[in-house]
This record gives C-alpha cells, sequence and structure tokens, in this order.
C-alpha cells in the first residue's frame, strides 16, 4: 500500500448526505475479479445519462452535465468533500477502489459508515472526519472560489485551506501508523503467529465446539 | 450517562487489566456486569495494542464470490496459505441465476466470478455449498441454517450483512475484501471495540407487525446513521417475543441502522433452533457448549453507552417511500412534505428521493400502485417469511397491474421445505413466479432486476437508487405486506387485505 503524509488536491464538492457504496459502485462492476479499473464508474448512474455496463467504453457515454464531478471546474480533483454518513451500504471494498482509481486520495465528511470508514485505510485513502459546521463552511468556500485546494496533513492530523487556516481532526494511532509508513497489515499481524497459536490452544480446550472441521462434517452431510 | 458511567467503565477496564496480568487475582476477583458484546468481545482477543486496537480472533469465515476474488489473488501474489482453511465457508449467491440452473450461467461476467470462487476453494482446499448443491443459499441464510454459525462465535464475511447472524448470540459483522484476505491469511482482525448500544423494544407487537417492522421503525427513529460506531443489542419483551428468524432479519437490518453488528441474547429459542444442526455440536460437546452459552445474555446492570427505547404495541406496519431505509411511514401514514422539514439538508435529501422514485408529497401510502413485488433477500427470504407471505396470498391472485411477483427462497433447503408444506403452490396458483435460491432482484447482479422507472414492493433491505436496476424504485416491507401489495397492487393494510 502506498503510504500517505500529506497531501494537497483540488476539492470537489458532493452536496448529499448518505451517499451510499450503490451509488459510488454500481452493482453491475462488482463482477470484476481485479481491484482496478473502477474509476470510469465511480458515481455510474449520476454521471452518466446512460446506463453503464461492464466491458464498455465508457468514454463514449452520454455524460451528465449536472453532475458536479462533470464541471469542468473540478476536473483533476483528488479530495472529496461529503455530507454526512459517507460510504453507508454494504461493505464492497469497491467503492474504495473505485474512488482511488479515480484519483480521489482524501474524502472529507462530518461522519462516515463504519466499514467504509475501515475499508479506506487498508487501501490509502484517508477519510477525514470534521465537524459538520466547518464542513458546511468549507462547501461554501469551495463554490465560491474556482480553483479551491487543500492540504490534508496526517502527520500533523490537520488540514489547511488556501488563506492557511488549519482545522484539526482525529485518527486512531495504529490507523494512522499504518497509513502513514503503508505497512502490509497482513505480515503485521504474522509477526503474533505465535500467539495466535497460543490462543487456538486455549480456546480449542475450552471450547472445543469452534474447532470442529467443516470438511469432516461436510462427509456426512451428503 | 454521566460520571457513574464513566467511573463504571473504568472500573471495567482497571479489573479486565487484573485479569490478564494474573488469572488467579482475575478469578476471585469480583466480575462487574457485562454486556453480551464485552463478553463476545473479550473471549475473543488475541492481544491488545496500547491504543485499544485488539486483534480479534475469528471463528468462521463465510465467504461468497463478489468481495473474495482479489482477496485470493492477493494470498496467491504474497504467496500465502489460508490459516485455518476448516472455518471456512464459501458458497455463491449474488450472481447465481433463480431460473433453470441447468445451463449454467448466461452472463459471461458473473459466470467467471462464481467459476473464479470454485477455482479458489479448489486451490487453497475450502469448504463450499457449489452452486448445484441442495444447501446452495444466500451466505446468511445457510449460516445459521447448517449450523456453521453458532452461539459465542466470531462470524465475518465480505458482506454488511453479515450482521444477521448476531441472532444466535454471535458477534458477527461484514468486513471490506482486505480483510476478507487478513482474515483468510491470519484467521484474526485488528479491530477497535465499538460503543455498545441497546435498543429495548417492550410491550407486544400487534398482528401484522413483524420483525421487518420493527427493524424499520427503529431505523426511522434514529436513522440510519443512528447505530454508527455502535455494536447494537437488541432486547426487551418484544425481540424475546420473536421467532430466531425474526430476530435474524432485526439483526440483518441493524447494518442500515449504521451499526456494523446486531446482537440478540441467547435464550431457549436460540438453543432450540441450534440443536440438531447439521454443523452444530453433538452428545457430550452439546452438553459443553449449551452450558457455555447460558452466558451468552448482557448482565443485569450492565451498562451501554447508548439506550433507545421503543414501544411495539405502538407499531404499525411500515413502508419506506424514499432512497434510504429512514425514509420510512406506516401504511396509514402519506408520504411527508420536505417544505415542512427544518433542515437543510435533509430536505435536500428528500426533495431528491422523492422526486427518484416519482412520489408526490401527500401522497397516503396506500395510493401507491406496484410493478414488480420481490420476496426474497438475507431479509425475509426463511421459511416463516414464506409462510406469512403465503398466508395472506392463499386463495387470492396477484393483482393485474403487477407485472411479477417473485418469491425466491433463500435457500435450497427452504426452498425444499416451503415445497413440502405446499406453498409453491400457494404462490404459485396466485400468479407468482416461485423461483431458485440466491440474492437475485435484492441488489439485482443476475438476470432479475427492474427496468428504469419500474416500482416495487420487496422485502429486502435496501432502497438506494439503482440498487434493484438502474431506475428501478423500491420500497421496502415485511412479507406479509409485500404479499399484501401483490393482491392489492397497491400498498395496502394488511389488516383490511385479511384482518386481524
Ligand atoms: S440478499 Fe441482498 S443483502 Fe443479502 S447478501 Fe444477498 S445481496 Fe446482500
Amino acid at each position: 500500500m502506498e503510504p500517505f503524509t500529506r497531501h494537497t488536491g483540488l476539492v470537489v464538492p458532493l452536496d448529499r448526505p448518505n451517499v451510499d457504496t450503490d451509488a459510488i459502485i454500481p452493482k453491475q462492476y462488482l463482477k470484476s475479479v481485479r481491484r482496478t479499473g473502477f474509476g470510469p464508474n465511480l458515481f455510474d448512474d449520476w454521471r452518466y445519462l446512460d446506463p453503464g455496463e461492464p466491458g464498455m467504453d465508457h468514454s463514449r457515454r452520454r455524460v451528465n452535465p449536472d453532475f458536479v464531478l462533470n464541471d469542468p471546474r473540478y476536473r483533476g480533483a483528488t479530495i472529496l468533500l461529503a455530507r454526512d454518513n459517507f460510504g453507508c451500504g454494504s461493505s464492497r471494498e469497491h467503492a474504495v477502489w473505485a474512488l482511488m482509481d479515480y484519483g480521489i486520495r482524501v474524502v472529507i465528511a462530518p461522519s462516515f459508515a463504519d466499514i467504509f470508514y475501515s475499508n479506506s485505510f487498508k487501501n490509502g485513502l484517508l477519510p477525514v472526519v470534521l465537524p459538520a459546521d466547518t464542513v458546511d463552511r468549507l462547501f461554501r468556500e469551495v463554490g465560491a472560489r474556482p480553483g479551491y485546494a487543500l492540504t490534508v496533513d496526517l502527520e500533523r492530523q490537520e488540514v489547511v485551506t488556501p488563506d492557511g487556516e488549519r482545522f484539526a481532526f482525529q485518527v486512531d494511532g495504529f490507523r494512522r501508523h499504518r497509513l502513514l509508513h503503508g505497512l502490509d497489515d497482513i505480515a503485521l499481524t504474522l509477526q503474533h503467529a505465535d500467539e495466535i497459536r497460543a490462543y487456538e490452544r486455549r480456546r480449542a480446550e475450552e471450547a472445543p465446539w469452534l474447532f470442529q472441521d467443516l470438511q469432516a462434517v461436510r462427509g456426512e452431510g451428503r | 450517562m454521566g460520571a457513574g458511567w464513566s467511573a463504571g467503565r473504568a472500573w471495567l477496564a482497571l479489573t479486565a487489566r487484573v485479569a490478564t496480568l494474573a488469572g488467579l487475582v482475575g478469578e476471585i476477583w469480583p466480575m462487574p456486569a457485562r454486556t453480551l458484546y464485552d463478553k463476545l468481545w473479550e473471549a475473543h482477543v488475541v492481544r491488545e495494542e496500547p491504543d485499544g486496537t485488539a486483534l480479534l480472533y475469528i471463528d468462521r469465515h463465510l465467504v461468497h464470490e463478489v468481495t473474495s476474488p482479489q482477496a485470493f489473488e492477493g494470498l496467491r501474489l504474497a504467496g500465502r496459505r489460508v490459516w485455518r482453511p476448516a472455518t471456512v465457508l464459501a458458497v455463491p449467491d449474488h450472481n447465481v441465476p433463480t431460473t433453470d440452473r441447468s445451463q449454467g450461467i448466461q452472463d459471461p461476467v458473473s459466470r467467471v466470478q462464481v467459476e473464479t470462487l470454485e477455482r479458489n476453494v479448489r486451490e487453497f482446499g475450502l469448504p463450499a455449498f457449489g452452486m448445484d448443491d441442495p444447501r446452495q443459499g444466500i451466505v446468511h441464510v445457510i449460516g445459521p441454517e447448517q449450523g456453521a454459525t453458532l452461539p459465542g462465535m466470531t462470524v465475518v464475511c465480505g458482506d454488511s450483512h453479515t450482521s444477521t447472524h448476531g441472532a444466535l448470540g454471535a458477534l458477527a459483522f461484514g468486513i471490506g475484501t482486505s480483510e476478507v484476505e487478513h482474515v483468510l491469511a491470519t484467521q484474526c482482525l485488528a479491530q477497535k471495540k465499538s460503543r455498545a448500544m441497546l435498543v429495548r423494544v417492550d410491550g407486544e407487537a400487534p398482528p401484522w407487525v413483524t420483525a421487518k417492522d420493527i427493524a424499520l421503525a427503529i431505523i426511522g427513529e434514529i436513522g440510519t446513521a443512528g447505530g454508527t460506531g455502535h455494536a447494537m443489542e437488541f432486547g426487551g419483551a418484544a425481540i424475546r417475543a420473536l421467532s430466531v428468524e425474526g430476530r435474524m432479519t432485526l439483526c440483518n437490518m441493524s447494518i442500515e441502522a449504521g451499526a456494523r453488528a446486531g446482537m440478540v441474547a441467547v435464550d431457549d429459542k436460540t438453543l432450540a433452533y441450534v440443536r440438531g444442526r447439521p454443523f452444530a455440536p453433538k452428545g457430550a460437546l452439546w452438553e459443553r457448549a449449551e452450558a457455555a452459552w447460558a452466558d451468552l445474555h448482557s448482565d443485569a446492570g450492565a451498562s451501554f453507552d447508548r439506550t433507545v427505547v421503543l414501544d411495539a404495541g405502538r407499531l404499525l406496519p411500515q413502508v419506506t417511500w424514499g432512497t434510504s431505509p429512514e425514509m420510512v411511514a406506516p401504511v396509514t401514514g402519506r408520504v411527508p412534505d420536505p417544505d415542512a422539514e427544518a433542515d437543510r439538508v435533509r430536505a435536500l435529501g428528500m426533495r431528491r428521493a422523492l422526486e427518484y422514485m416519482g412520489l408526490e408529497p401527500g401522497t397516503p401510502i396506500t395510493a401507491i400502485p406496484l410493478d414488480k413485488v420481490f420476496i426474497g433477500s438475507c431479509t425475509n427470504s426463511r421459511i416463516e417469511d414464506l409462510r406469512a407471505a403465503a398466508e395472506v396470498v392463499r386463495g387470492r391472485r396477484v393483482a393485474g397491474n403487477v407485472k411479477l411477483a417473485m418469491v425466491v427462497p433463500g435457500s435450497g433447503l427452504v426452498k425444499r421445505q416451503a415445497e413440502a408444506e405446499g406453498l409453491d403452490r400457494v404462490f404459485r396458483e396466485a400468479g407468482f413466479e416461485w423461483r431458485e435460491p440466491g440474492c437475485s432482484m435484492c441488489l439485482a447482479m443476475n438476470a432479475d432486476r427492474l427496468e428504469p422507472g419500474e416500482r416495487c414492493a420487496s422485502t429486502s433491505n435496501r432502497n438506494f437508487e439503482g440498487r434493484q436496476g438502474q431506475g428501478g424504485r423500491t420500497h421496502l416491507v415485511s412479507p406479509a405486506m409485500a404479499a399484501a401489495a401483490a393482491v392489492a397492487g397497491h400498498f395496502v393494510d394488511p389488516r383490511e387485505l385479511v384482518g386481524s
């Protein structure tokens, strides 16, 4: 995973609450067995006027000029400004992959759905929680000033406006550490393999029914 | 929630620490009152970081075809194996056709995904039910049905509705694909403990008010973000009165209230449900398990970070009118008016939703006509759901304006059971289609979907834009309401259609 330390980028405002993962990446694209290539279909139903299917040439589709991502003024945006409960709905990590593939590195919102929040960190996308009134202000500023860019500093845990104003945000230490250094979660956990085995030994005595082999029982079931 | 509460938590933390430092001291130390969530959590902590991040051991890992390919690919690329293959149960459900399967899957992209799962389970040696196995079905239906998910377990799946399994007194939650890979490789997850929330539903639900109506009413009350950051326990007389299947419906929808996990304490109903299931412990092992499970409830006096209380006696059958499950009204109600909403962002959301749904403010819910009816999904496709719907449908006909009414059982075994009870005939004679098990029109990844503008009464869990097909309009309801709506051609108070 790419480390994330500090990022400056153009901000695109998506002014609706409860943006769900079905909206971020519609289900027909979940049929892919890869992690990449979802960018053209980010917000597909909102971004295009015609229905989309995997395998189409998306550059030839009819774009919805009223959707904010299609506004030339926000072309190349890497920071998404959003409302409450962003990423609610399914666990699909494809939502994060689609945002990343499109070029988004940071999402700022007053709140996120839990699974989306956790998925983001696994992929190097930084979800930033700011108070609702701060987010409200940022929405107004982005709307009023073309080219509005923010700097998001994970090391110092602050968002810096073009005027140099700073807003602090919280990230839990463990996640921050992993993201700052782009660490592989699995490798970190496997450092504790002995502890996992010790837990399994203890647990197998305490609750042996948890250690039945489904494969063995499967033979009987047939 | 003042000082008394935080003092209580500090006490708990202190006691827990002492217990880990010296097991003996922990045993004679008086145990403070713990929530069900505390108990499930603590039993699975392998280690803990100073910041409170725990390595949590996972007992059961359910896998389906949509969120797993990239995880297996990750394992292969890193040359890693599966830590404990015997804990996995894999099944294809999202992409499978619900019509004749002898021809395989027609859609090539869906087929690749299902075949990829088959290849992966072979390569890594994982227990799995194939598409043609009679036990195949929606992952959250077959887990409990097979006894593969049990009380006291930690259960994960790359699917947000994993919360369903919490109905058995388990800690069950959905994870993303990176976490699927992590659990496959390590049998653990790095997690921080959520806050604990109690949703207490007192009183007695009136006739026709089902677990689904309770779930929708709760979401209407606290909102789709109401449970964010919380593990949600359901308690109270109305919950105890629910069958285990009904509790699954409720826990299934806890994610729609923002909670990652939902759970219900173990009681006699839970034990009766689990006993004798294929993967459930047997004989002496059962006795031991049963004894251990007796503790799977919140202790008297356990403190929750948040408590919400509802009176089931005041509830009515619910129907969603918008594009978020919180946009819900009783069947006797009307589509609300955004102009009457004070909050600007909320009013905007309502306006967008009404525009998408093609509804005018003030329209009575019962005046909304339907094009399609879908009875199925991991929320409401168990035998009890089909019985409830069949009861309404029996001797009646699907209304002329309803183009398609379909029943999709949650699993092959549910289907077989329903057929043994003659429910398939009841549905067929009324004009319903009777299908093969799978996710189907819950998210329309297979061939079952809404056309743009079509309006559907659906027993599934999400009414998001495009969820059941691009431009499709979803109203979430209970199986009884879906059946009544199919017969009437519009939403109808089932009490009026059938009587109470
Ligand atoms: S039935 Fe619907 S909600 Fe349940 S697992 Fe399938 S797609 Fe997800």
